[in-house]
């Protein structure tokens, strides 16, 4: 991955990160220039489609001359910077970050976290048995997928999936403040009484599992879920003429899940009710 | 964009109050397809008229409001939960929010049922205090007690931010202010030119009063040279940093002065524009300021003044979620850069200052900016105002040349010898009776590892308890908080569970290496100052007084 840039008369940047000189185009993050310089650096709430919020904070790097760290994903790159991003205070903050995410929100099917967790050697179980946490109920109202914001790290992607971002819907928005932040409809209503048009797009960004389709949900929970055994079909949609491609997830004769490629052109990973979850009448003809 | 709306329908009543806000519906304008998206700075303003009508912001009224402004459902709920004192529930019309914030604690503050508890109301000289609000077609809204202590150096004639205060000039009477020399600093400035007014400001050093201590002519400058337009002009009026309270008494007896001070903000920053962004829980400003805008109109040469009103967060008084909430959105701060000055409000540039320091400008222009700088220190010019409250006998807001040293202070206030002294707020730090010969400075405070901040002065006498205060901090940033970064979301949590299980002698073995770790990553990694500064106070406890040692 590396940086995205096209318009035309742009200035080159040097900068130094761990060390490395690096030369970046004007425009870009630290994130661009921590890419182009090999370096890897654990994100949560930076997609590459979606307008970065720099929420999580376990992106954060140390410049130069800067009273606090600041957040990679979203700081833009200038001239002579110098970036460390594996000092100790960044250490200890990715590390603390990830403790306090850990601590609070059910990571279990969240690959990336679980991931940093381990490289950063963060141990969430230091708050004791008592830390609070956003263990709630999974919210099952409709057929084609669940919500479970105990998995929730609050990383406003899927909010930005469909809002401006992608999808221009609207249906969902940050609620509440505080630790009582949470993804809401309007009033908390249910899916099928809110603007939902189930294209799925929040789902397809949101890295944590909070958001999963119903059919992988229903298998997970008869222990039929077998993601060893999943095989990717690459297809172009049949609902229209617009040519999404489609991923689809296959396990054994069963299509799980489907998605679409982040650098597609067309589809920037985003789908409609159809590409995302026709499939399911696909399957109910059988 | 297809919104699906809420069904609910407004009462008639609900639909009055929004109506008077928004303006009345056309049926044309009111459909969404065609609606203009940019009226979203009305919705915190529909809301609360909706809620001061009826007690609570109804399904009706919130489904009403995002029609008529064209915001998603889901999105007004978003900002209408964000604020404190939004009730998205039916509660009685009567309502009474008493203080349980640290000055009012030690003045034995206590909650009665049916009464909600609230964070400072900065009425902290007049502790135990609260604020009541009574919903209605004539609306009231009660700021108890309704009158305090009177100002303590009233009739001092050193006096300068505080002078036409403590002469008892009647804040309501424009002739009265004008009389008193009022709108001559305005004049001066349109005869000196911008350029002239932000050269005095810089020679002045005056630096911002509002927490940040930047320099005022500088911010002004760096907004005068932009070329994106319009500018505006920003009066940061939130003061909800608990222990504060200076902002309040300025508007409410000297309201003409700040109108004055803005307009000259506005003129030498090239805006026509300004907004006074005051916490709600402030009427009694509100009102004079209404009056005082209204009545300066013949001085103010077309430049366009607006109160608008916040609706309980103490974070909206960081610069960039104040412009959120002005604009309709959550109070949840932006990254910086880019800075105000360059995209602020609306998206343009923007010059945001305190009351106290817009107060300042006029005795810049009064005196010249050299003669100002006289007074004061080196690294400290001027005057300041400190907010004394706590274990003294005369609690109350003091001016003093920058210099003057914290025993002096409370000398004048007649302060017990304390235990601990609380210097520039929740967001400050803790000092014992060693630092008592500190010079207030910003040099002299940086120097000894705390802050003047907006300038508050709690004072805990041998009597005092610390603990409980501690704990009352932990729970002011956890729910203050916007929830937005996860050092500050789940870190102020952390902290305070950390603080409850010290309290109750229960602590786990590395709980102080938690803190402090905690401390470091909230101060590092936090988006905003609030989460930067959760754990000051804490730490500054713990560390110079030996709390939980
Ligand atoms: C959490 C938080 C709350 C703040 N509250 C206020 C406030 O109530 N009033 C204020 O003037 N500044 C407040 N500030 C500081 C503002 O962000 C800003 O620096 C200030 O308004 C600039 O004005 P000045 O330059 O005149 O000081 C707050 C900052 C933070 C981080
Ligand atoms: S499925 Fe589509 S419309 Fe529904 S919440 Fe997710 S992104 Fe929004
Ligand atoms: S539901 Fe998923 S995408 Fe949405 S905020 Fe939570 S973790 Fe992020
Ligand atoms: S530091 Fe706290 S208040 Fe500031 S943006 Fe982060 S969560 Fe919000
Ligand atoms: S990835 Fe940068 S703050 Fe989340
Ligand atoms: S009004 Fe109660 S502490 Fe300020």
């Amino acid at each position: 991955m590396t940086t995205t840039l096209i318009a035309a008369p742009k200035r080159m940047l040097d900068l130094t990160v761990d060390g490395q000189a690096v030369r970046v185009l004007e425009g870009s993050t630290l994130l661009d220039a921590c890419r182009l310089a090999g370096i890897d650096t654990p994100t949560l709430c930076y997609g590459d489609t979606l307008t970065p919020v720099n929420v999580c904070r376990v992106c954060v790097v140390e410049l130069e001359g800067a009273r606090t760290l600041v957040p990679s994903c979203s700081r833009k790159a200038e001239a002579g910077m110098v970036v460390h991003t594996d000092s100790e205070r960044v250490r200890t903050s990715r590390k603390l970050v990830l403790e306090l995410l850990g601590s609070s929100v059910d990571l279990s099917l969240a690959p990336e976290a679980l991931e940093y967790i381990e490289r950063y050697d963060a141990k969430p179980e230091r708050f004791g048995a008592d830390a609070a946490t956003v263990a709630q109920d999974v919210k099952v109202d409709n057929d084609l997928y669940v919500r479970d914001y105990s998995r929730c790290i609050l990383c406003y992607k899927c909010v930005s999936a469909c809002g401006e971002d992608a999808q221009n819907t609207f249906a969902i928005a940050v609620a509440g403040r505080g630790f009582g932040a949470h993804i809401s409809t309007e009033l908390d209503v249910t899916l099928p009484e809110s603007a939902c048009v189930y294209c799925g797009n929040c789902i397809a960004v949101c890295p944590t599992g909070a958001l999963m389709s119903k059919s992988e949900y229903d298998r997970r929970r008869a222990g039929t879920w077998d993601e060893a055994s999943e095989e990717v079909v690459t297809t172009v949609c049949p609902y229209c003429g617009v040519g999404c491609n489609l991923e689809l997830h296959v396990q054994g004769d069963d299509i799980v899940n489907v998605t679409s490629p982040d650098d597609h052109d067309v589809t920037r990973g985003n789908l409609c009710i159809k590409g995302r979850f026709g499939f399911q009448f696909v399957q109910n003809r059988k | 964009m297809d919104l699906r709306l809420l069904d609910a329908l407004p009462t008639d009543a609900e639909r009055d109050a929004i109506d008077a806000v928004v303006g009345e519906a056309d049926g044309a304008s009111d459909r969404v397809a065609h609606a203009d998206r940019t009226r979203r700075h009305l919705l915190l303003p529909a809301l609360r008229a909706a809620q001061l009508r009826v007690g609570w912001v109804s399904e009706g009224a919130l489904g009403y409001a995002s029609r008529r402004l064209s915001v998603p459902p889901a999105d007004a709920y978003g900002v209408a939960s964000f604020y404190a004192l939004l009730a998205l529930e039916e509660r009685p019309a009567d309502l009474t929010h008493v203080c349980t914030d640290l000055s009012c604690a030690l003045k034995g503050a206590r909650v009665a049922p049916g009464e909600h508890a609230s964070p400072c109301l900065g009425l902290c000289e007049r502790a135990p205090a609260s604020y009541r609000t009574i919903a209605g077609v004539a609306p009231r809204e009660l700021q108890l007690p309704e009158s305090g202590p009177p100002l303590p150096q009233a009739g001092d004639s050193s006096l300068r931010l505080l002078r036409r205060i403590g002469a008892g000039i009647d804040p309501t009477s424009l002739e009265a202010y004008v009389a008193a020399g009022g709108f001559e600093q305005l004049r001066r400035a349109r005869e000196l030119g911008g350029d002239t007014v932000i050269g005095e400001l810089k020679e002045s050093r005056l630096l911002g009063r509002g927490g940040a201590a930047f320099p005022t002519g500088v911010k002004w400058e760096a907004v005068a040279g932009q070329q994106a337009q319009p500018h505006y002009v920003v009066c940061n009026a939130d003061e909800s940093e608990p222990g504060t309270f200076k902002d309040r008494v300025l508007m409410e007896s000297d309201p003409f002065a700040l109108v004055e001070s803005i307009a000259i903000a506005a003129f030498a920053t090239g805006a026509r524009k300004a907004f006074i962004y005051v916490r709600a829980e402030y009427p009694l400003a509100h009102e004079r300021i209404r009056n005082a805008i209204a009545r300066s109109a013949p001085h103010l040469d077309g430049i366009e003044i607006e109160l608008r009103i916040g609706a309980g967060a103490y974070v909206c008084g960081e610069e960039t979620a104040l412009f959120q909430s002005i604009e309709g959105y959550r109070g949840e701060p932006r990254n910086k850069p880019p800075f105000p000055v360059e995209v602020g409000l609306f998206g343009k540039p923007t010059a945001v200052n305190n009351v106290e320091t817009l107060f300042n400008v006029l005795e810049v222009l009064r005196d010249g900016g050299a003669d100002y700088a006289l007074t004061g220190t080196e690294g400290s010019t001027g005057t300041r105002l400190f907010c004394v409250s706590g274990c003294v006998e005369r609690p109350g807001l003091y001016e003093l040349p920058f210099g003057a040293t914290l025993r002096e202070l409370l000398e004048l206030a007649g302060s017990a010898p304390p235990k601990a002294v609380l210097l520039g707020g929740a967001a400050g730090a803790f000092v014992g009776p060693e630092l008592l010969d500190l010079k207030l400075t910003h040099e002299d405070t940086r120097a000894a590892g705390v802050t003047l901040g907006s300038g508050v002065v709690i004072v805990y006498d041998e009597r005092a308890e610390l603990v409980p205060a501690l704990l009352r901090i932990a729970e002011f940033f956890r729910d203050e908080s916007c929830g937005q970064c996860v050092p500050c979301r789940v870190g102020t949590v952390r902290q305070e569970e950390a603080l409850m299980r010290l309290a109750a002698g229960a602590p786990h073995a590395d709980e102080r290496e938690t803190l402090a770790e905690l401390a470091q990553v909230m101060r590092d990694a936090s988006i905003c100052g609030l989460g930067q500064t959760a754990a000051n106070a804490i730490e500054s406890a713990i560390v110079n007084l030996g709390v939980f040692a």
